[in-house]
Formats: C-alpha cells, structure tokens, sequence
C-alpha cells in the first residue's frame, strides 16, 4: 500500500506532458487520456478511503533516519490528508468531464488539458507532503498552473483578472518563503513532525509568534478570507466556467484551509491568542462576504462573494475547536465543532462546483451572464434547472440536503461551547443566502418571458450529455453526502481526520515513532 | 527584428561553438564542482539565444514556430520521470527516486550512480524551455509591432 | 545582524515599487527585487563561522563547511521565481495589445 503515495504525484505529471506533445497532432486523445487518468484517480481514493490503514509515512529515496534525525524528505498520508484527496480527486475528475464540450470553442485545447493534469498534481502534493519546503513547492506548482488557466481564453477582462491574481499570489508565497526561513534558522530541520519535536522543548520566543502571523496572513490570502480577498471576485467570475469550479471549489481549500489546519494544529503548539484571531478572521468573512454578495447582478460574481462567506463558516467551526482545546475544556465539543467545519468543507465542493457548472451551462447556451435579461430557462433546459435548484437549496440549509446538516451541526456546537453571538450570527447569514439565492432562481430560470428568446435569435435547448453527466452526479452526491450524519459513515470517512487534529500533539509521536 | 553587422555575426559564428563546450562542461561535472543541471542548461540556451539576436529573426533558417523545442522539453521531463519510477520496478529495490547505479571512488567523473543523468536530462530540458520562452516572446512581439 | 536588517529593507524596497508605481513593467521589476532579497536571505542563514565551500576535494586542511541545504532550497526558488516572471511578461504582453496601455488607470473594466 506504500506504493500509491508518490503515484498520486507522478501519474497525473506524466499525464500532462504526454497529453502536451501527443496532443499536437491529435486532440481527441489528450481529452480522452486525461479522463481516464483522473477517473482511475478518483476511484483510487474511495479505495483508499475504505481501507482504513492510518497513518503510511514513505521515504522518498529510502534515506532512512540516522541517529533518530529525520534526514529524508517524507511524504505523510494520515485520516485528513486522504479526506482532501478524494475531494480533490472526484471534483477534478467531474470538471474535466464536463470541460471536454465545454472547452471546444477555444484554440489550442492540448495546453489546456496538460494544465489542469498540472494542477490537479500540484495539490495531491500540498495535501501529501510531510516536509515544509515540499509543501511550498507544490503549492507553486498548482498556482502558477492556475494562474495561466484563468487567462485562458484570451480576452480583456480575464488578462486583467490574472494579472491582478498574479502579482497577489506572488507577493504572498514570498511571505511564505521567508517565514521558511525564519522557521529553519530558529530549528535546523524542515520535517514538520521534526519541527513540532522541537519546538515542545525549547522555550517560546517572539520570533515563533512573528512567524504565526506572517503564515496567517499569508495563507489567509490563499484562502480568501477578509481583508485578503482583494482578488476572488476578479479571478474566479472571469476564468472559463469548468476552471472557476475548480479554483473555488477545491484550490481555496487544498492550499489555503487544509494548509492553515495543518500548521496550527499539529506543527504549532496550540495558544489562545492564535485561536481567537482565527474565529475573529472566520466569523467577519462569513458577514461581509454575504453582504456584498446580495447585490450583485452578474451570476458568476454572486457565486464567487458567496464562496467568502462559506469558506467562513469552514474557519469559523475550526476555530472553535481551537478555542475549547486551548483552555482544556470539554473535548466531546470540540470535536464536534472540527467535525461541523470539516463536513462543511467537503459539502461546499461539491454544491459550489455545481452552482459554477450551472452557471456555465447557462453561459454557454445564451452566452449572457446579466441576470437583468435572462429569464424563462426552466422550460427548455429541465436538466440544468432541476439541478440548480438541488444546489441552491442545499447552500441555504433545507433538509434534507447536506448543506443543512453541516450548519446545524457548527450552530449548536458554538453554542455549547458558550458563545452565543456567533451561533446568531450564523443562523442570521445562513437567512440572507437563503434571500441572495431565491433571487437568483427567480431571475435565471423563472422569469416566464417565453417570446423573448426567440426575438434574439436565440434557441433554447439542452446542454450536451458529458455536461450533463457531471452536473446530475454532482445533484446526487448532493443528497448521498447527507449521510454522513449515521454514525456507521461518519467513523469510516469523518472520524479519522477529526482525530488528526483533536489529538494534535499525537502528530510527531505517530509519524517519527518516538 | 535586422541583424547586427559583420563583424559581430563573425565573432558570433567562432564564440558560439565555445560557449556551448563550456555548458556541456558544467553539466557533466555536476557532482564534482559547483554547478550541475540548472546552470549549464542556462548558459547553453545563451548560446542559442546569442545567435538568434546576432543574425536577426529574418533569416531564412530559423523555424517560424516554436514546437519542436516545445517537443524536446516535454521529452525531457517525461524521461526524467521514467528514471525515477524506474527504481519502483527494479528487483530488490522498491523505493521510488532510488539511486541505483554503481557508484565508484569520490572525485573520479564516473561516480555517483544515477546523478549524472539526472543532471544531463535536466540541462536538455532548462535548455529547450528557455529558447521556448525566448522565441514565444520575440516572435509575438513582430506580429505585435506590424 | 546588520546583514539580515539590509536583506528586510530590500524587501521593503520591492514592495514599495509594487504598490506605488504605475506602470506595469516597474510592478514585475518591483516583484523581482523582492524575489532575490528573499534568496539571499536564505544564503545567509546558513554562513558558519569561519567555513567553505561544501564540496569534498583533495588537499582539505579543516573540516568546516557552510550549511548546503540552504543552497539547494534557493536553487529551487531561483527557478521558481523564472517561472513566475516569465508568466507575468506574457500577460502584459498581451495586455498591451488588447488595452493599447501599460498604465493600470486605464486599464480598469472589472468593477464592483
């Protein structure tokens, strides 16, 4: 079982340079190649998912560690890690499905495809890699092939979208270099598992603290949270529709979430402080995100604001957890908090990939995106329709879809844990998504002006099956996904990575062994 | 974009050959001195990159397209990922990257197991990425100007 | 210690020219100089005192050298940093076609 570790990296690299120069002289096969290569992706991982063998360390090289000094580079699967890998994997491999008649119309269709292979290799790097530089060089990878894939049709407002997300990326993997550094000068070593060792045994100075708020800031740009949200609406409302469900519904969270979770849980010791800043930073994206959402009239600029505020109640919920641990109160809740934040991260995925996939259909038959003149789509486009209403009921937090059961489960565990403002204000946003996506429904697909199609010029009629066959899986896993709330499910799937970071200090124990 | 004169397309035509011996030289020596796969594939895209500017892009053998330089590099990098999942199927050895050739006295040029191929497959690929990249730009940048 | 507070301030100097000019090529020059203040910051982390060059050769009287994993992670940022520059070129480059202007007060259709 070891062997599939480094495979999750260097199938899909090999996969974009052959797709790259086959793919100059035929087309077909770099579409075909790269589906088949992430769906044996995607159902590697429910494999693994099920196989329940935690945690497998492997040693790239075989260096083994000398004199009990870890001097390899190792790459680390544990209980989190393999549940971000099937997010990544099942949600990529939908996109490209959908993206094989989506992305006809544009020029040079082999780079595309190596790109994305690109990407999707990139982030099963970030989530596997058990050594600090590792992480920051996969993370380059997946951000620089996104930065490319949002300019990809070639036009004046995606150049400017990808500049703007250029130079602010860039600007925030420097801070991360340097807080590397500063890392390595205070510690000697880059293993994460090395570094936690160490810095239970020394004492705690400044410099720690000062490296804690660069990272949070830095991560907190990738993630999109307030005040660093400066690029999301730019980047993903302009990137074609197959790319904007990738970046907002699975790039957000492998490098930004996932990486802040790893850090101040298990290599950082966990202090009051960092845990009140990080709710603090949670509970003001959730607000502000939705208000600037509701009053917006481009489709896809609504779904990137609303992506803010969701990613908020993810931070909000981990940030609980962090609050209850650090003043050693009762672990049943804060496990149930990291469990709410978690579950509501793998249900955004996928009910945020779906809302982008719809607004790409609709895109692509009427080429509008102003919801002001749409209207009266439900008639010719059953499909999409059906299934846009699936997601925007399951964001908004109706029973029985899973969106409701993921905030039910934050809402009352912040409010065990004593702090009932927040719970009120959660209850209080989910209302005003509730309201922002009535509209949309309303404007997009109910409207009822039925001769007003056909004045423009313009039929209405289905999408093509392969974009079809993504968005009714992404509708069905809507409801399936609400199972997790049995407890024979949730041990096998939500459980162990709950326990990665309940028990944080438990990191380095398992993965030296000493 | 016109071509320099004579006389720098003559110093050009005699350095060339020497500046293309000096990068191959950096490349093998890699684990001997300071240098190894990145610096020598720089220093021979200079190379190339010298003679575009020294005979101008109007000239009548240089490729319009930047394909087939595109096509070595991806070649490239797919032999050097077929190096490294090569330890995976070697018997007795099931460890992916692992360092499997003889390796003999430090400081002789044939030591080292796997790390000069390493490095003679990196220089290739450093290479053919940057005249890409040099002939994506200057190419576009005529189609631009007219 | 002076040494590392003149690496901070040419990081400072970077990210000056980034939020304050206008054109776009002086905001690319201005991330390139943030770039190689933080190489060679992490260069020298790794000086011990009195050290060489890390490379085992004949006819070696001491046996102190500098630290050469810092060595390797910049030869990995250096490569990186090619990447992003060359990325952020051809945009501008295109940039220029479409809007006629390097200036970034006219270039502003994505409002709101």
């Amino acid at each position: 079982m070891e062997i599939f570790v480094p495979l999750y990296v260097a199938i899909p690299l090999g996969c974009a340079f052959i797709g790259a120069i086959i793919g100059i002289f035929s087309k077909a096969f770099s579409r075909l190649f790269t589906s088949l290569v992430l769906a044996f992706m995607a159902g590697l991982s429910v494999y693994l998912i099920l196989l329940q063998k935690f945690p497998i360390v492997y040693t790239v090289g075989g260096w083994k560690a000398f004199n009990r000094v870890p001097i390899g580079i190792y790459m680390v699967m544990d209980g989190l890690s393999v549940y971000l890998i099937t997010i990544v994997n099942v949600i990529g491999f939908l996109s490209v499905f959908y993206s094989i008649s989506y992305i006809k119309r544009f020029t040079g269709e082999n780079y595309y495809y190596s790109l994305f292979s690109l990407m999707i290799a990139g982030m099963n790097g970030v989530v596997l890699s058990g050594d600090l530089f590792n992480l920051y060089v996969f993370l380059e990878i997946a951000a620089i092939s996104s930065y490319a894939l949002v300019a990809f049709g070639i036009e004046k407002e995606q150049l400017e979208a990808s500049f703007k997300y250029q130079v602010l990326g860039g600007i925030s993997s420097l801070f991360i270099l340097l807080s590397i550094g500063l890392i390595y000068w205070y510690t000697s070593t880059l293993n994460i598992a090395d570094i936690s060792r160490v810095l239970s045994q020394k004492s705690f100075p400044k410099t720690i603290v000062f490296v804690e708020i660069i990272l949070l800031s830095a991560f907190g740009l990738k993630a999109a949270m307030i005040p660093f949200h400066a690029w999301l609406p730019d980047a993903h409302s302009s990137a074609p529709s197959p790319i904007s469900s990738m970046l907002s519904g699975v790039l957000i969270k492998a490098i930004g979430a996932y990486v802040i979770m790893r850090l101040f849980f298990n290599l950082f010791a966990i202090s009051y402080s960092i845990a009140y800043v990080i709710t603090v930073i949670g509970t003001i994206s959730m607000v502000v995100g939705v208000l600037l959402a509701i009053g917006q009239w481009d489709i896809k600029r609504l779904l990137a604001y609303h992506s803010i505020s969701q990613m908020g109640y993810v931070i909000l919920g981990i940030g609980i957890g962090m609050l209850v641990i650090s003043k050693n109160g009762n672990m049943d809740i804060a496990s149930l908090a990291i469990a709410g934040g978690l579950f509501h991260l793998f249900n955004h995925a996928v009910f945020k990939g779906l809302l982008f996939l719809n607004a790409g259909a609709v895109e692509y038959v009427t080429g509008i995106r102003d919801m002001k003149r749409l209207g009266g789509l439900a008639g010719g486009m059953p499909i999409t329709a059906s299934t846009s209403m699936s997601a925007s009921m399951s964001i908004s937090g109706i029973p029985p879809f899973n969106g409701f059961f993921s905030k039910l489960i934050i809402i009352i565990a912040s409010a065990k844990a004593g702090y009932y403002v927040l719970s009120i204000l959660a209850v209080f946003v989910s209302m005003i998504t509730l309201a922002s996506f009535l509209k949309v429904q309303r404007f997009t697909f109910f409207n009822d002006n039925g001769e007003k199609w056909s004045e423009r010029g313009i039929t209405i009629k289905e999408v093509p099956f392969p974009m079809c066959f993504s968005m009714i899986f992404l509708a069905v896993l809507c409801i399936v996904l609400s199972f997790m709330v049995f407890p024979s499910v949730r041990e096998v799937v939500l459980m162990p990575a709950v326990n990665v970071l309940l028990k944080s200090s438990m990191y380095s124990t398992n993965i030296l062994g000493y | 974009m016109k071509g320099m004169t004579i006389i720098v397309k003559k110093v050009t035509q005699i350095l060339c050959g020497i500046i293309f011996l000096y990068g191959i030289y950096i490349i093998l020596h890699g684990h001997l001195t300071p240098g190894g796969g990145f610096a020598g594939g720089a220093i021979i895209a200079g190379a190339f990159i010298l003679l575009v500017i020294a005979f101008g892009s109007e000239s009548p053998y240089l490729k319009r397209s930047e394909s087939s330089t595109s096509i070595v590099e991806g070649g490239a990098i797919l032999a050097f990922l077929i190096i490294a999942v090569l330890g995976l199927s070697i018997a007795g050895y099931r460890i992916f990257f692992k360092n499997f050739l003889p390796k003999g006295k430090v400081g002789n040029l044939l030591s080292a197991g796997l790390l000069p191929v390493y490095n003679i497959v990196v220089g290739i690929e450093v290479a053919a990425a940057l005249f890409t990249i040099f002939l994506a730009l200057i190419i576009y940048r005529e189609e631009v100007s007219k | 210690m002076t040494v590392y507070i003149l690496c901070i301030l040419l990081f400072l100097v970077g990210l000056y020219g980034v939020v304050t000019k206008r054109n776009l090529i002086k905001i690319i020059i201005g991330i390139s100089i943030m770039e190689y203040s933080v190489n060679l910051f992490l260069i020298l982390v790794g000086y011990v005192k009195g050290g060489t060059a890390p490379i085992l050769s004949k006819g070696l009287k001491n046996n102190i050298f500098v630290d050469p994993l810092p060595q390797a992670m910049v030869l990995t940022a250096i490569v990186i940093g090619l990447a992003t520059t060359a990325l952020l070129l051809a945009v501008a480059i295109r940039i220029y076609k479409k809007y006629g202007t390097f200036d970034i007060r006219e270039i502003k259709k994505l409002k709101g």
